[in-house]
């Protein structure tokens, strides 16, 4: 017999999609779509542009965050304007079209940040001031450079031997 | 002397209706700050030409008043006035409570105040305000552990120095307050070292009056004996402290009245001002400032409590009057971008800034106030803070009873 | 010169790239009676075109003239082209909609005399808002340009009590769809970014760009600490004004025949 608390996860997540659901009628599928068969709520992050991302998916769920954060200071103070961890980049790249064609912005359930976002319960303030889609009418940017020696530097510089 | 007996204020039915209604305010404070912050500061009165407003004067106000209520623990402790120390407990109380007010307003009207974190960690030596928020946060500290070695009896050996330190601190956080104003070189009506004296003779005032109403009410609600002497002693002491606000600021116009160059901004405040020179010569000045000074000096108009009441109230009426005039005046007074030359654009240059406080703005304010005075209640209740009498005899022996059965 | 400064503002996308050749054909020009140091750091050094991965120096200084005569009174196309470029508008509301650039007619009440100029961030040298900041947000980059770092901005609104210009904007409400290369929220203070994101990729100002006043525009964008740029040498024979120089600021931006 399992714990009564190990369920409130679960319980908490039904509701959460179905407060979604309610909310968001139009939306309403992707929740659908996330649940489908598995008894385990897992989102589904549509697929970037590109045949890969800047880092392996394994590296880049667990640290795009410090590398966004990384580039950030970066950019800001110090003009850098590589694309390799550049948000705008991500966006780019990731972006999903809606049924008018246009990329999507963070309101939808479809973004590619918010699946996972909305599943781990992580609050991001990203886009608060940044913009969550490419300009509409224009075109989205191509996949960047993988560039094998920054990965690495960057690798090094957040202590990860994985790379 | 007599032995001071501290003790705890009693619980009943007015205690807990006082602590109900403070509570209903702090919520309204709460339900304002959600409210702006979820709109934007789009909902209140604050534009880009008035960037601070009326959650600003509370914030301020509190902040003034929190450094001068220490200020009767430094009289006992620091100048070594017997009469004062059995007051000590309440006024560190009083000051970190109203600090915490000031401090919780200020924050709460931010742009992002979730990142207040970054406030704390991120620092810029160069700003004052950031001094401020390290000589905030220590006063509550230091304040705190002087109300420690007071109240712990055998620490209260370290009173004398604490009660120093404490005094340095608060003249340097006066200073660090008045100069968030005093150093800003761009604006007319600030720009003046006379800024950090004008605070601190400004905290002195706010702070013993309000004070002083907080005993008169605690002492009646608790039904605990207050003599006529210690009032009309403290009151005397507000009375100077009138007198030297209405000094600073007579010295702060005089001295912008004699460049030219200040020529503008003076007949703006002085002179052509609108609401801003009504608040300032009617209420700033005369309610504020030579009301109370008549009402403390001339013992004939009435009975002292009463005297002291309404001077007390009057002095923090004037008070807030003249922080408005100073931060929403100072700003509504548009920037010299050419000097003696006209400008005009579509942000606004070259014209007075319009600007009435909304309701989030008064209720955030408000908030803060009432924070403070519940901090201060919850204090009194359920530390040793108030004693059990502030008698005549009690404090001052050598003061003649018959004297205060006079009024 | 004339030719010089006109291809430093051509209208739009090839602005940017020529400038080095047009330097490269100035040095040519007059590289013979500049000592070859100085020669040397104008062609090899802050001239050089800045690659994406490059940190910024200080050895440039990004800064601007405007010529007020040519300033048409009316015209507001800078402010426009401005307002394009970043995605800032009017929503209706002026007294908290932002504003980056706006034009400001000064006029002499003892004379008449009527001037109309573009007001925007000053990009002092030694910048009040950056000073007053609490926690470093407001910053001046190695190039001079005055930037607000909205990661860390807390919104206290400390540095436009600060700002002797007026320059800054505090966002009252919510935004979406902001230009991917200019973020701007909620409870942040914004101003003129002096378009960093072009200038880091080799390109002048949109207001720069867009200025329509004849001979190349009545703005002009370029390196203060390059003796060879074309704005060091008109500010090096022209007399020109800093605004409110009696605080000390020293602004990046000048007005010439103010």
């Amino acid at each position: 017999m399992r714990a009564w608390h190990s369920h409130i996860p679960v319980v908490a997540m039904l509701l959460v999609s179905a407060l979604f659901c309610l909310l968001q009628g139009a939306d309403a599928a992707v929740s659908a779509e996330t649940v489908k068969t598995s008894r385990v709520f897992v989102p589904a992050p549509p697929k970037g542009k590109g045949d890969k991302c800047v880092a392996d998916t394994d590296y880049m769920r667990r640290y795009h965050m410090t590398m966004l954060d990384h580039q950030r200071d970066d950019t800001v103070h110090e003009g850098l304007r590589t694309k390799q961890f550049s948000l705008k980049e991500c966006i780019a790249c990731h972006a999903v079209k809606g049924p008018d064609a246009q990329p999507l912005t963070i309101k939808s359930l479809k973004h590619f940040c918010r699946g996972c976002h909305d599943y781990a319960a992580v609050k991001i303030d990203c886009f608060e001031c940044h913009a969550s889609r490419p300009e509409p009418g224009k075109k989205a940017g191509l996949p960047a450079n993988h560039d094998e020696k920054a990965l690495s530097t960057l690798a090094g510089y957040l202590g990860d031997k994985r790379q | 002397m007599a032995r001071i007996v501290y003790k705890e204020i009693g619980g009943g039915v007015g205690f807990f209706g006082l602590f109900a209604l403070l509570a209903l305010f702090i919520l309204t404070g709460l339900a304002s700050a959600w409210y702006m912050e979820h709109h934007g500061h789009i909902v209140t009165g604050m534009t880009n030409q008035i960037v601070w407003g009326t959650p600003h004067v509370f914030a301020v106000f509190l902040i003034v008043t929190a450094s001068g209520v220490l200020n009767i623990a430094s009289v006992g402790s620091v100048f070594g006035r017997t009469p004062y120390k059995p007051m000590a407990r309440l006024s560190g109380l009083l000051a970190i409570a109203f600090l915490i007010g000031g401090l919780a307003v200020l924050v709460l009207d931010l742009g992002r105040p979730e990142r207040l974190i970054v406030a704390m960690t991120t620092y810029n030596f160069k700003s004052i305000f950031a001094w401020n928020i390290i000589l905030y946060t220590g006063f509550i500290v230091v304040v705190a552990a002087y109300l420690f070695v007071q109240m712990e009896r055998t620490m209260n050996g370290y009173i004398g120095a604490l009660g120093w330190f404490a005094f340095i601190w608060r003249l340097v956080l006066t200073t660090g307050t008045g100069s968030i104003f005093g150093w800003l070189v761009a604006r007319q009506a600030y720009d003046a070292a006379v800024m950090a004296p004008l605070f601190i003779a400004m905290s002195l005032s706010f702070g013993l009056s309000a004070f002083l109403l907080v005993i008169l009410t605690a002492y009646g609600f608790s039904g605990r004996p207050l003599g006529d002497q210690i009032l009309n002693r403290l009151g005397r002491l507000l009375g100077i402290f009138v007198a030297v606000v209405l000094y600073f600021t007579a010295l702060q116009h005089l001295t912008n009245l004699y460049a030219s160059e200040h020529a503008g901004v003076e007949r703006f405040f002085l002179l052509e001002g609108g609401v801003y020179t009504q608040l300032f010569w009617i209420v700033q000045v005369f309610l504020g400032g030579l009301v109370p000074l008549a009402l403390l000096y001339a013992p004939q108009i009435g009975a002292t409590r009463k005297r002291i009441t309404l001077a007390s109230a009057l002095v923090i009426i004037g008070g807030l009057a003249q922080i408005y005039v100073i931060i929403i005046g100072g700003q509504a007074y548009p920037l010299i971008l050419f000097p003696g030359m006209e400008v005009q654009s579509s942000f606004f240059d070259g014209v007075v800034g319009v600007y009435s406080p909304s309701l989030p703005e008064i209720g955030l304010g408000g908030g803060g106030v009432a924070l403070a005075l519940a901090i201060g209640v919850l204090g009194m209740k359920v530390l040793r803070i108030l004693p059990e009498s502030l008698d005549d005899a009690l404090i001052d022996p050598h003061h003649a009873p018959v004297q205060a059965a006079k009024t | 010169m004339t030719m010089a400064r006109a291809s430093a503002n051509q209208k739009p996308d090839k602005a940017y790239p020529d400038r080095r050749d047009m330097l490269r054909g100035l040095a040519a020009g007059i590289g013979l009676t500049i000592a070859p140091g100085v020669t040397l750091y104008a062609l090899g050094g802050a001239a050089e075109a800045k690659a994406p991965g490059d940190r910024v120096t200080s050895k440039v200084r990004w800064g601007m003239l405007i010529d007020v005569n040519e300033c048409a009174d009316g015209c507001t196309e800078c402010v426009t082209a401005c307002s394009k470029e970043n995605g800032w508008a009017d929503t209706g509301n002026p007294r908290t909609d932002a504003q980056w650039i706006r034009k400001v007619t000064v006029s002499d009440p003892k004379t008449g005399a009527t001037q109309s100029l573009p007001m925007m961030c000053q990009h002092c040298a030694e910048p009040p808002c950056v000073d007053v900041c609490p926690t470093g947000a407001s910053f001046k980059r190695a190039d001079g340009i005055v930037l607000v770092d909205k990661h860390i901005c807390i919104g206290c609104r400390y540095c436009m009590l600060a700002c002797p210009y007026g320059a800054r904007s505090f966002i009252h409400e919510p935004l979406e769809d902001q230009k991917p290369h200019a973020p701007r929220g909620k409870g942040t203070v914004e101003s003129c970014t002096l378009c960093v994101h072009r200038v880091d990729e080799d390109r002048a100002p949109a207001c720069v760009e867009a200025c329509p006043a004849e001979d190349g525009g009545a703005m002009l964008f370029g390196d203060l600490n390059d003796p060879a740029s074309e704005i060091s040498k008109r500010i090096a024979k022209y007399a020109t004004r800093q605004i409110r120089d009696d605080l000390g600021t020293d602004p990046g931006v000048r007005y010439q025949n103010l």
